[in-house]
C-alpha cells in the first residue's frame, strides 16, 4: 500500500515532534511538511494536528537508543538550532536510520544525516563563542547579560554558566527566542520572558565598562592591525551586546 | 595616579607578549570559591582586538619601571615612556570585577624587572595571593617567572598559577649576548628546568593525595621574538622542539618583531612586523604537535627558511612526490594527516565514514577536507580526485593560486619573472 502524503501540525516541543514521527509510522503517513502552531497556510495536502502523548514520545525514544545510544542527544541539540525544517530533516533522518539500522549512523557524508551535522557543529561554534561573548552588568549585586542568538543555545549555556557563576545571582536573556535563564542558590529555570529592558548602570558598573573598554582598545597592537581577521573570529552578529564595542564616548582620543 | 591610566599604561606595556590563552586547567566550582576554570579544556576566547587577536586573560604587568636595558623592549631603563606600578590589592580587584562580568577568564601578570627579579617576583606572589586567598578566586592565573629569580620564590608562585612561563625572546646566546644585556642563557633555562621537574613531582604527588599541592597545572609556556635577531627559521623550529621535548612545554610562541626602538643592532622602525613568517611558524607549530611531523623533515640545511608562498605541509608534500598519492580508502591515521588540506577532524571523520563503505570525492568535501589543497595528493577507490595527473610544476602552480587570493600581496610582487 502506498503511503499518504499529508503535513502534521504540533506543539513544538520535542516530544510532540517524536509523536509525529509515531504517528506517521502508525498510520502509514509520509509527511510533507511538520510545523509547529497554528500556520493558516493554504494547501494541496490534508493537515492533521498531532497531539502530544508521552508514552508514543517514549516509545520512539526507546526504539532509537535501541539503535545507539547516541541518537536521542543528536536529535535533542538538533531540535534546538535553527536548521530550516528542522522537524522534516529529522524525520528523514529517523526515517532512513530504521531502514537501514545502526551502521547508518557512520555514513557521515550521507545527505539525510550530514545537513544535522552540520547545523549542530554551527550551534556548537555559537555556543563556544558566546561563552566568552557574554557580557554580564552588575545590577547592584544581580548580574544581567542580553544574548540575540540564531539558536536555541540557552540550554547548552546553561551548566557552563551555573558553573561559573555559581556564587552569584544572574539572568541571561536571549531576545531572539524571547526566553531567559534564570538563576539563583544552586537553581536555575529557563522562562519564558516577551521583553526586557536593562536597567541604567551606576557609577561602579559605569567605571568597570571604561576600564575593560580602554583596556581592549590599548591591547592591540596598531601595526598588526587586520580587521578582516577580527570580523572572521568575532562576527559581527556579536558586537551589538558586547561592552568593548559599544563606545559611549570614554573611548580613548584618537592617537596623532 | 588613577586606576584607568595605571591599567592603559600597564596594558599597553604588556601588549607584545603573545601568550593569551587559558587552556590546560580544569578545576570544578567550589563552594565559598568565585569561578572556575574548567569551562572547556581548550580554553575561552572573550574577545578579539583589533589586531584579531585573542583577549582571554587581564594582560597586564605588574609594573613597567624596569632596570634591565633590553635594546629590543619598549620598557627599557633609558627609554622615555610613562612609568606606572600596580598595587597588589588593586590588581586582585580590577580581575575579579573583570572576571564576574565575563570580561576575561582570569588574570596573566607579567612585569618589567623593579629593583631585581626576587623584588619583583615577590610583589607578584602577593598579588596572586590576595587574589587566591583573600578573593577565594578558583579562575585561571597565567604567570611569568622571571629569569633570575630565586627557586624558593619560582615554587611559591608556580603553587598560586595555573600556568607560569619563562620568556626566552631571542632564539640564540648570541642574540641574547647584543640585544640584552642583563639576561643568559642559563639564567633563561635554569627556571624551565625547575618548572619541569616540579611540575612532574606535583603530578606523582597527586596520585598520591588527591588534594596534594599543585604547581602549575596547566605547564609552562614561553615566547620567541621572531625577527628582530638573524637566525634562520630552521634554528628557530629545532629549538621549539627541543623545548617541547627536552623541556615538556604546553606551548612555544612566536612574536612578530614590532620595531619600537631606534638601535642599530636592530630592524628599522619603519620595517614592517615580519607577519607571515610569523604565521608560517605557527603553521609549523602546528604540524610538530598534531601532525607527527619532525622538524628536520620540515627545513633542513639545503632549505633554512620557510617558502612565504606556501604551506610549510603543502612544501613538504610538493618535495616527496614519492609518497603521493595516498588512497584515502585504505591509509591510516598517520597518513591521511600528512595529506595537504586534511586535518585532525576530517581525517578522523574518513576513519569513521569509510566503514560502511567506500569514500568517494564528493563525499570529502562533505567531511570537511579542503579538496582543492587535497585534490592534487588523494585517490579515491584508485581514482584520482583530478581529471588528469598533474606533473609537480603544475601541481605547484595549482596551489600557488590558491594562496595568491589569501596572502598578502607584497609576497609576489618580490617574486621576479625570470627567477
Amino acid at each position: 500500500m502506498k503511503w499518504k502524503d499529508i503535513i502534521y501540525q504540533y506543539d513544538g516541543s520535542f516530544d510532540g515532534l517524536l509523536c509525529c514521527i509515531f504517528e506517521s509510522y502508525t498510520q502509514r503517513e509520509y509527511p510533507t511538511a511538520i510545523y509547529c502552531g497554528e500556520e493558516d497556510e493554504w494547501s494541496l495536502f490534508e493537515t492533521r494536528l498531532v497531539l502530544t502523548d508521552a508514552a508514543h514520545a517514549q516509545r520512539v525514544g526507546r526504539s532509537l537508543r535501541k539503535l545507539s545510544p547516541d541518537v536521542l542527544p543528536l536529535l535533542r541539540r538538533c531540535f534546538l538550532t535553527c536548521l530550516p525544517d528542522k522537524e522534516l530533516a529529522i524525520y528523514r533522518f529517523v526515517a532512513k536510520l530504521y531502514r537501514e539500522g545502526p551502521s547508518y549512523l557512520t555514513r557521515l557524508s550521507d545527505d539525510a544525516y550530514q545537513p544535522l551535522l552540520r547545523a549542530v557543529r554551527a550551534m556548537s561554534a555559537e555556543v563556544e563563542h558566546l561563552r566568552g561573548f557574554v557580557r554580564f552588568s552588575d545590577y547592584g549585586g544581580l548580574l544581567g547579560a542580553e544574548i540575540a542568538p540564531k539558536n536555541r543555545v540557552l540550554p547548552l549555556l546553561r551548566g557552563h554558566f551555573c558553573a561559573r557563576c555559581h556564587a552569584e545571582t544572574f539572568f541571561l536573556y536571549d531576545r531572539t527566542h524571547r526566553e531567559a535563564l534564570l538563576y539563583a542558590n544552586g537553581r536555575s529555570r529557563i522562562v519564558p520572558l516577551e521583553d526586557f529592558r536593562p536597567a541604567p548602570p551606576d557609577a561602579e558598573e559605569t567605571a568597570y565598562r571604561q576600564l575593560w573598554r580602554r583596556f581592549y582598545d590599548t591591547i592591540a597592537i596598531r601595526e598588526r592591525e587586520n580587521p578582516g581577521l577580527r570580523m572572521s573570529r568575532m562576527p559581527k552578529r556579536y558586537w551589538a551586546q558586547m561592552t568593548e564595542l559599544q563606545h559611549d564616548g570614554d573611548a580613548l582620543p584618537p592617537k596623532p | 595616579m588613577e586606576l584607568l591610566e595605571k591599567l592603559t599604561i600597564l596594558a599597553d606595556a604588556a601588549k607584545y607578549d603573545a601568550a593569551c590563552t587559558s587552556s590546560g586547567a580544569r578545576r570544578g566550582p567550589r563552594a565559598g570559591m568565585v569561578g572556575c576554570t574548567s569551562s572547556s579544556v581548550a580554553g575561552c576566547c572573550h574577545s578579539y582586538s583589533a589586531d584579531g587577536r585573542c583577549v582571554t586573560l587581564l594582560k597586564v604587568l605588574l609594573s613597567n619601571d624596569c632596570s634591565y636595558e633590553c635594546s629590543y623592549c619598549v620598557n627599557r631603563r633609558s627609554n622615555d615612556t610613562p612609568r606606572a606600578t600596580f598595587e597588589p590589592r588593586e590588581l586582585a580587584e580590577l580581575t575579579i570585577g573583570f572576571y564576574r562580568r565575563n570580561y576575561v577568564e582570569g588574570l596573566f601578570l607579567s612585569s618589567a624587572v623593579l629593583v631585581s627579579p626576587d623584588r619583583t617576583t615577590e610583589r607578584m606572589i602577593e598579588a596572586l595571593r590576595i587574589l587566591r586567598e583573600e578573593f577565594c578566586f578558583n579562575g585561571y592565573v597565567h604567570a611569568k617567572a622571571i629569569p633570575g629569580t630565586s627557586p624558593e620564590l619560582v615554587t611559591r608562585l608556580g603553587l598560586l598559577a595555573d600556568r607560569l612561563s619563562v620568556n626566552i625572546e631571542l632564539p640564540s646566546e648570541a642574540s641574547l649576548r647584543a640585544l640584552a644585556p642583563n639576561k643568559t642563557r642559563h639564567a633563561i633555562l635554569a627556571p624551565m628546568r625547575q618548572i619541569r621537574d616540579e611540575a612532574a613531582e606535583s603530578q606523582q604527588e597527586l596520585v598520591k593525595h588527591r588534594c596534594a599541592p599543585r604547581f602549575a597545572p596547566a605547564g609552562q609556556a614561553t615566547q620567541l621574538i621572531v625577527g628582530a635577531s638573524g637566525e634562520s627559521d630552521r634554528h628557530i623550529l629545532n629549538l621549539t622542539e627541543s623545548l617541547y621535548t627536552r623541556y615538556r612545554l604546553r606551548r612555544v610562541f612566536y612574536s612578530a618583531y614590532v620595531p619600537v626602538v631606534e638601535n642599530t643592532l636592530l630592524p628599522a622602525l619603519d620595517t614592517k612586523p615580519p607577519l607571515l613568517r610569523e604565521h608560517r611558524l605557527y603553521q609549523a607549530d602546528w604540524l610538530l604537535r598534531f601532525y607527527g611531523f619532525r622538524a628536520s623533515e620540515l627545513l633542513d640545511e639545503s632549505q633554512p627558511d620557510f617558502d612565504p608562498r606556501l604551506d610549510p605541509k603543502c612544501c613538504w608534500a610538493l618535495r616527496h612526490p614519492e609518497f603521493f598519492p595516498v588512497e584515502v580508502n585504505r591509509a591510516d591515521y598517520e597518513t591521511l594527516l600528512r595529506v595537504p588540506g586534511m586535518g585532525v577532524v576530517s581525517a578522523k571523520r574518513i576513519l569513521v565514514a569509510r566503514r560502511t563503505g567506500p569514500l568517494h570525492a564528493d563525499d570529502l568535501k562533505k567531511l570537511g577536507v579542503v579538496m582543492k589543497r587535497a585534490q592534487y595528493f588523494l585517490t579515491c577507490s584508485g581514482r584520482l580526485a583530478t581529471p588528469l595527473r598533474l606533473s609537480g610544476a603544475a601541481v605547484l602552480a595549482g596551489l600557488l593560486a590558491l594562496e595568491r587570493a589569501t596572502a598578502p600581496q607584497s609576497v609576489y610582487e618580490q617574486l621576479s619573472l625570470f627567477a
